[in-house]
C-alpha cells in the first residue's frame, strides 16, 4: 500500500474552487513531483494534505490512516513533515531554536541529539550560524534551515514545497542534491516545483498539475521527454 | 537627595504594578495580535479576590499570619488564570478567524461586563473596601531620611521575581518557544506539531496571573478598592497598556522597562514640577515615543531576507 493515498481532493477558496479532484499516490522509498505553472494548485495540494486548509471533498490517507479531520498539529506526529511555501523561518528565533521546533514533539532527548547532527551534517552552512537570529540568513540558507528543522521531526513523507524558490542556480543545484541524498536515506518526498526541469531530474514520478486538474502522470524520465511537457514547463521549443 | 530617594522609590513599587498588568497586555497582543481591553478588569477582578479572600480566612485585620500574603497571592492568581482563560474560550475563541476589529469589540464588551457583574450584590457589590492589612506596616532602614517601606521592598522582590520566571518560561522552555512561534506566524507553528489553540490558552492564563499579581499589589500600595467600574481602573489599565506600548508591544523585556519609564515620568513629574499633571506626562511619553519610534524602545521592525 501506498505510503500517501490521494483521493479525489477538492478545495475551495471562498468561492474559488482551486483543486478540482485530485487524485495520487506516493509509494515508500520514491520521490514524487507535482510541477504545474503559478495557479495550478500545487501548494493548495500540499496543504489539503497537511491540513492547513480543509478540503471540501476527498480524502487524504497517510501510512494506512485516514487524516483529512486530523488537526496539523497531530498529523506532525504522524511522520508527516511539510516544509512550507516561503520556507516559514521563525525570523524571531535563532536558527538553534528553529531546530528545535521541528522536535517540538519529540520526547527522546538523545535520539532529537543524533537526528540534529544527522541534519547538521547535510547542511554545514547551517552548523555555523547556529547562535544567529534567523531571519538575517540568506534565502538559500533559510531554505536549508528549513528542510534542517523538517528532518529533526524525523519524518516519514516530506513535503516540499517549491525549496528553488528565488534561489541562485548553484544553491538550487545543492539543494537538489540534497534532495536527493535524503531520499536515498529513505525518507519519502513529495515535491511541488515550478523548476520543473530540476524536479523532473530527481524525482521518480511526476504528475502535472493544471488549473486545479492532474492532466498527466507517469514516470519523471518519461514525462521529461514528453513532447508536450518539453514545451509547456521545460522551455524547449 | 530626600525628595529624589522618596520618588525613586515609588517608581520602583508603582513600577512594579504597571509592569506586570503590562506583560498581559504584551503576552495577549504576542500571539493573537490584539489588544485585549478587558485585560485591566482582570487586575480589578484580582484586586477584589485579594480583599474577598483575606476577608475570608479572616486576615483582613491587621496581625494576619506571615503566611497569609502567599497563600492569598497563589489563590488570586489562579482564580485569575482560571478567568482569563474562561474568557478566551467563551469571548475570542469563536472569534478567531473573524477580522480583527470584531475581536477588539468584544474585548471592549468583556470589559463592560466585567465592570458592571462585579457591581452586582451578590459579587463585590457597588461599594468601596478598604485593604486588607497583608503587610506589617514597618520602615526596615532609612536612609537619607526616606524609610523604606516593608511593603515597597515585597511588591518590588514579588515583581522581579514573576518577571523574571516569565522571562525564563518564554525564553528557557519548549512552551515558551511555542509562543514565541505562534506569536511569529500560527499556521508555521502548527506545521511544527504545537497546538495553537492551548498555547493560547495558556498564554490568556499566564497573563491573567500576572495581572492578579497587579491586583494583590494594588491592595498592598493603596488602601482604597474602588468599586470594579470605577475609574481608577481604567486609568491604571491604560497606563499598564501604555507602558507597554513604550517599550514595544509585543516584547515582554519592554514591557517591564517601559513601566519603569512611565512610573518614573509619573513619579518624578509629580514630584518635580506638578502633581496635578502626573497623567499628562505619561500621555506625553507616549506621543514622543509614537513619533520618534513607534515600534517602542525595544520593540524591533523584523528585517527578513529574502
Amino acid at each position: 500500500m501506498a505510503l500517501l493515498e490521494v483521493k479525489d481532493l477538492h478545495v475551495h477558496y471562498g468561492g474559488i474552487h482551486a483543486l478540482k479532484g485530485v487524485s495520487f499516490s506516493v509509494e515508500a522509498g520514491t520521490i514524487v513531483t507535482l510541477i504545474g505553472a503559478n495557479g495550478a494548485g500545487k501548494t493548495t495540494t500540499l496543504r489539503g494534505i497537511s491540513a492547513l486548509v480543509k478540503p471540501s471533498k476527498g480524502s487524504v490517507t497517510f501510512n494506512g490512516k485516514v487524516i483529512t479531520n486530523t488537526p496539523p498539529h497531530e498529523i506532525v506526529g504522524l511522520g508527516l513533515s511539510h516544509v512550507p511555501e516561503g520556507r516559514g523561518i521563525f525570523a524571531n528565533l535563532s536558527v538553534d531554536e528553529n531546530l528545535q521546533m521541528g522536535a517540538y514533539l519529540r520526547r527522546d532527548a538523545a535520539g532529537v541529539a543524533k537526528d540534529r547532527d544527522k541534519a547538521l551534517e547535510l547542511f554545514p552552512r547551517i552548523r555555523e550560524r547556529l547562535q544567529q537570529n534567523a531571519g538575517t540568513l540568506s534565502g538559500g540558507e533559510q531554505q536549508m534551515l528549513a528542510i534542517a528543522r523538517a528532518l529533526i521531526a524525523r519524518p516519514k513523507l516530506l513535503l516540499l514545497d517549491e525549496p528553488s524558490l528565488g534561489l541562485a542556480p548553484q544553491i538550487v543545484a545543492l539543494i537538489f542534491q540534497i534532495v536527493k541524498a535524503i531520499a536515498k536515506d529513505g525518507t519519502t518526498i513529495l515535491l511541488v516545483e515550478q523548476n520543473a526541469h530540476m524536479a523532473l531530474k530527481v524525482a521518480t514520478t511526476a504528475h502535472v498539475l493544471e488549473v486545479g486538474t492532474l492532466v498527466k502522470s507517469g514516470p519523471a524520465a518519461e514525462l521529461a521527454s514528453d513532447d508536450a511537457i518539453r514545451k509547456a514547463y521545460l522551455g524547449v521549443h | 537627595m530626600t525628595t529624589f530617594l522618596q520618588t525613586l522609590v515609588s517608581t520602583l513599587s508603582i513600577g512594579s504594578l504597571y509592569a506586570l498588568i503590562a506583560l498581559g497586555y504584551t503576552l495577549v497582543y504576542g500571539v493573537l495580535r490584539f489588544i485585549n481591553f478587558a485585560h485591566s478588569d482582570v487586575v480589578t477582578l484580582g484586586t477584589w479576590i485579594t480583599v474577598s479572600l483575606a476577608g475570608a480566612f479572616g486576615w483582613a485585620a491587621s496581625g494576619s499570619p506571615a503566611f497569609a500574603l502567599p497563600v492569598i497571592l497563589i489563590l488570586t492568581m489562579a482564580i485569575c488564570a482560571a478567568v482569563g482563560i474562561t474568557l478566551e474560550f467563551l469571548a475570542y475563541r469563536p472569534l478567531r478567524r473573524a477580522p480583527r476589529l470584531n475581536v477588539l469589540i468584544t474585548a471592549i464588551g468583556v470589559s463592560l461586563f466585567l465592570q458592571n457583574f462585579g457591581q452586582l450584590k451578590w459579587v463585590f457589590g457597588p461599594r468601596y473596601a478598604g485593604s486588607p492589612a497583608l503587610l506589617e506596616d514597618r520602615t526596615l532602614v532609612t536612609v537619607f531620611g526616606v524609610g523604606i517601606q516593608l511593603v515597597d521592598v515585597v511588591i518590588l522582590l514579588l515583581a522581579v521575581g514573576l518577571v523574571f520566571a516569565l522571562e525564563m518560561l518564554v525564553f528557557r522552555t519548549r512552551l515558551g518557544r511555542g509562543m514565541r512561534a505562534v506569536s511569529f506566524d500560527e499556521r508555521i507553528a502548527s506545521l511544527m506539531g504545537v497546538n495553537v489553540n492551548r498555547v493560547i490558552t495558556l498564554t490568556f492564563g499566564i497573563g491573567s496571573a500576572l495581572a492578579a499579581a497587579g491586583g494583590l499589589i494594588f491592595t498592598l500600595k493603596y488602601s482604597k478598592i474602588g468599586q470594579t467600574a470605577d475609574q481608577t481602573w481604567v486609568l491604571l489599565g491604560l497606563k499598564a497598556f501604555v507602558a507597554a506600548v513604550v517599550g514595544g508591544i509585543g516584547n515582554v523585556r519592554g514591557a517591564a522597562a517601559g513601566a519603569l519609564l512611565i512610573a518614573g515620568v509619573e513619579q518624578f513629574g509629580a514630584a518635580y514640577l506638578s502633581p496635578k499633571l502626573q497623567d499628562v506626562y505619561v500621555f506625553l511619553i507616549l506621543i514622543a515615543v509614537l513619533l520618534l519610534k513607534p515600534s517602542g524602545l525595544l520593540g524591533k521592525a523584523v528585517t527578513e531576507k529574502v
